[in-house]
């Protein structure tokens, strides 16, 4: 008979570990390609926060990551795995474009942009209603579904952007660009407006979305019925049917809101950045969110933690890749597959000697005690 | 007529040239599922085997000596996933998933610091890659009005992986369903528990699994970078590796339908390619995406079980817990 691990080896060491097996693993990975790991890790934290328009570049693609790993966090609190996070943050890219190209003209600045935002959302969650449909009332399995809507979402993109959407006369496909009010503002030009001068940076008010989808999820998971039926059937569906949750209606309602919080993935590329639909702005978020969600446990403080890394890793990535030729900002991925790895797949890798650890040093305590006992 | 034999000598040879290595995927991504394993890695295996064939042909020169890295990469990746999900009773999708963007991002990484080519390998030259075999005779033939082509380009002309992808899913069959070890490998997908209970090992039963279906993604890789191409690119495999994990699902993971299931996302990607900005007469010109985008429309309409009914084995993607 084991006995169970303290609880802060269990939700503190142990992940804490995993992270540190995957790193050490980029290091080995490092030396291979002929670069000393530890030079590269100070090209990389300088160039990802050694100055103040590396922090924009930083923070902005970690809204990026918060956006994905809430969304996959959600849905792993429902007991489904969302592998679709790429397409619907390409449909939420898409219900932005829309909505910008055909009112960006009418409507005033606030207006727009708000049902911008609302058009990400509800593309993102049509796109992750249909695998939920799906397997809620047909039986088809959501993980073989969500992965076929990726490729379903990238062709459409393609159709359209080719066909449809493209800017009259534009050699390359891209849409024509929006108009001014069609623009989240910059976060350094809103500080220019304070009198604080910061460099340029991509970083716009997505990010301000994002921590406010943080506090959504949070109040919603734990301090709502619906959070409460959600987690409930992610532990124990025979048990959330006994209490009286209709899981099917769960299942699709959790993965609406796991699809709209990815597609809002868009607002920070489109609606923030890009300023025009172009193909391929996801660029892997929507993967990477199962990194950020296994490594930040679930929880909204562990995902922006997590991508906060992630933010560091791509931006420091990229400085690394041109300081140093031999690596290449691919790396990153790298680092994201070994952080599915060790914090997903592997994450019960470490537990066994964990728990012969904590046997050996309680049954020498034990002894102590029992030998004390004695002396008195 | 001529002309009609001809495009359907070249459609169906192109069909067989894009399935083979949806075939070999398919095949082991049915032992493992079969097996009970859920195998989403088939993507990340063909790709990390298909950059290690070029880059070790490219080196030493010999295409066998690149296939048989490929095999032992892919083997590796398998025993990995193994690892995770067997012996460690990992979630299964998601070490899948990590295998697939793990390998991504490897192979570009390697790639550019071994050859300095934007992830591309050095081109291959005919010695070191698996040419097309000419059939005895194809000369003979060559003049003979219809058969002379289906011979010589249909039958014949293919690389030794063609065939040996068609030779495995006979091969497969019989295996799952006449001799012991498939029989067990079935029930070990369906009822781990009775097998256990039998005194068999689950694990040693599905590492097995897991190491055939590494052996058939090894090949696979390969023919895409020192077969098909002659030298690897980055994003090689484009998906491939998950068509054929549709085309298992779209077969009901029974071998001849997952066969048929490769020959028709083969087909449809073979007239894709063909239709591309060809007006068709009443339709006007079809979008190449409409018809790229089938394979996995298809498969989701028969999951929903709108065409038949697609029935995974039972125990598959629960990890099998042993009772002390």
């Amino acid at each position: 008979m084991k006995a169970p691990l303290p609880g802060w080896v269990d939700i503190g060491l142990i992940p804490v570990v995993n992270v540190l097996l995957a790193f050490v693993v980029v290091g080995l990975i490092v030396l291979a390609v002929g670069v000393n790991p530890f030079t590269a890790v100070r090209i990389m934290i300088v160039g990802a926060v050694g100055y103040p328009e590396a922090i924009g570049y930083t923070l902005y693609y970690t809204t990026n990551f918060i956006f994905t790993g809430l969304a996959v966090a959600l849905a792993f609190h429902a007991g489904l795995f969302n592998i679709g996070g790429e397409g619907q943050a390409y449909l939420g890219g898409l219900g932005v474009g829309l909505v910008v190209l055909a009112l960006d003209a009418t409507l005033p600045p606030v207006l727009l942009i708000a049902l911008a935002v609302l058009a990400a959302a509800l593309f993102g969650a049509a796109w992750a209603a249909i695998p939920a449909y799906l397997q809620a009332y047909r039986g088809s399995h959501i993980v073989i579904t969500t992965i076929m809507f990726n490729f379903i979402a990238a062709a459409v993109m393609v159709y359209l952007m080719v066909n449809v959407l493209i800017a009259p006369g534009s050699m390359s496909p891209e849409s024509r660009a929006f108009a001014d009010a069609g623009h989240l503002p910059f976060i350094h030009d809103l500080l220019a407006y304070a009198g604080i001068t910061m460099g340029q940076s991509p970083l716009n008010l997505a990010i301000v979305w994002a921590a406010l989808c943080c506090v959504f999820v949070w109040v919603f998971l734990w301090h709502t019925p619906w959070g409460f039926e959600l987690r409930t059937m992610g532990h124990n569906p025979s048990a959330a049917i006994y209490a009286g949750v209709d899981i099917r209606r769960m299942t699709v309602l959790a993965m609406c809101l796991s699809g709209a919080l990815a597609g809002f993935v868009g607002v920070n590329e489109i609606l923030g950045v890009h300023h025009r639909l172009i193909l391929n702005f996801t660029a892997g978020y929507g993967f990477a969110g199962i990194a950020v969600a296994l490594m930040g446990r679930n929880h909204p403080v562990g995902i922006v933690l997590a991508s906060l890394l992630f933010g560091m890793l791509q931006q420091g990535g990229a400085e690394l890749s041109f300081d140093i030729p031999a690596i290449t900002r691919e790396m990153v991925v790298v680092i994201q597959g070994l952080i599915i790895l060790f914090c997903g797949a592997l994450a019960h890798f470490t537990r066994p000697w964990f728990e012969a650890l904590f046997g050996a040093l309680r049954a020498r305590s034990g002894r102590t005690t029992a030998a004390g006992a004695a002396e008195a | 007529m001529e002309e009609a034999i001809t495009f359907a000598v070249l459609i169906l040879s192109a069909t067989l040239r894009v399935a083979t290595p949806l075939i070999l995927c398919a095949m082991g991504g049915l032992f493992s599922e079969r097996s009970g394993l859920i195998d989403i890695g088939l993507e990340g295996k063909m790709l990390a085997a298909a950059f290690v064939a070029a880059a070790t042909a490219s080196v030493t020169g010999s295409a066998w000596l690149g296939l048989g890295a490929a095999i032992l990469v892919a083997e590796a990746l398998a025993l990995l996933h193994g690892f995770a999900c067997i012996t460690h009773r990992g979630n299964q999708v998601v070490s899948g998933v990590a295998i697939n963007i793990l390998v991504s991002g490897l192979t570009i990484v390697f790639g550019m610091a071994w050859f300095q080519r934007g992830g591309q390998t050095p081109a291959l030259p005919p010695e070191a890659r698996f040419m097309p075999i000419t059939l005895p005779g194809t000369q003979a033939l060559a003049d003979v009005p219809v058969l002379g082509r289906i011979w010589g380009d249909l039958i014949g002309g293919h690389n030794l992986f063609v065939y040996v992808a068609l030779l495995i899913v006979p091969i497969t069959w019989w295996v799952l369903t006449r001799t012991r070890f498939g029989l067990r490998l079935r029930a070990v997908g369906e009822v781990p528990l009775a097998v256990d209970a039998a005194g068999i090992s689950v694990a040693w039963l599905r590492y097995r699994a897991v190491l055939i279906c590494g052996l058939f993604t090894g090949i696979a890789g390969a023919y895409l970078s020192i077969a098909q191409n002659a030298a690897f690119s980055r994003d090689m495999t484009a998906g491939q590796g998950y068509i054929a994990l549709a085309a298992m699902i779209f077969g009901k993971w029974r071998p001849f339908p997952a066969l048929g299931a490769c020959l028709m996302f083969g087909l449809l990607d073979a007239v894709a390619i063909r239709l591309q900005g060809v007006r068709v007469p009443g339709i006007g010109e079809v979008p190449v995406q409409f018809i790229q985008v089938l394979p996995y429309v298809l498969t989701v309409i028969l999951l929903a079980g709108f065409i038949g009914r697609a029935v995974a084995p039972k125990a598959i993607g629960v990890p099998y817990e042993k009772e002390h």
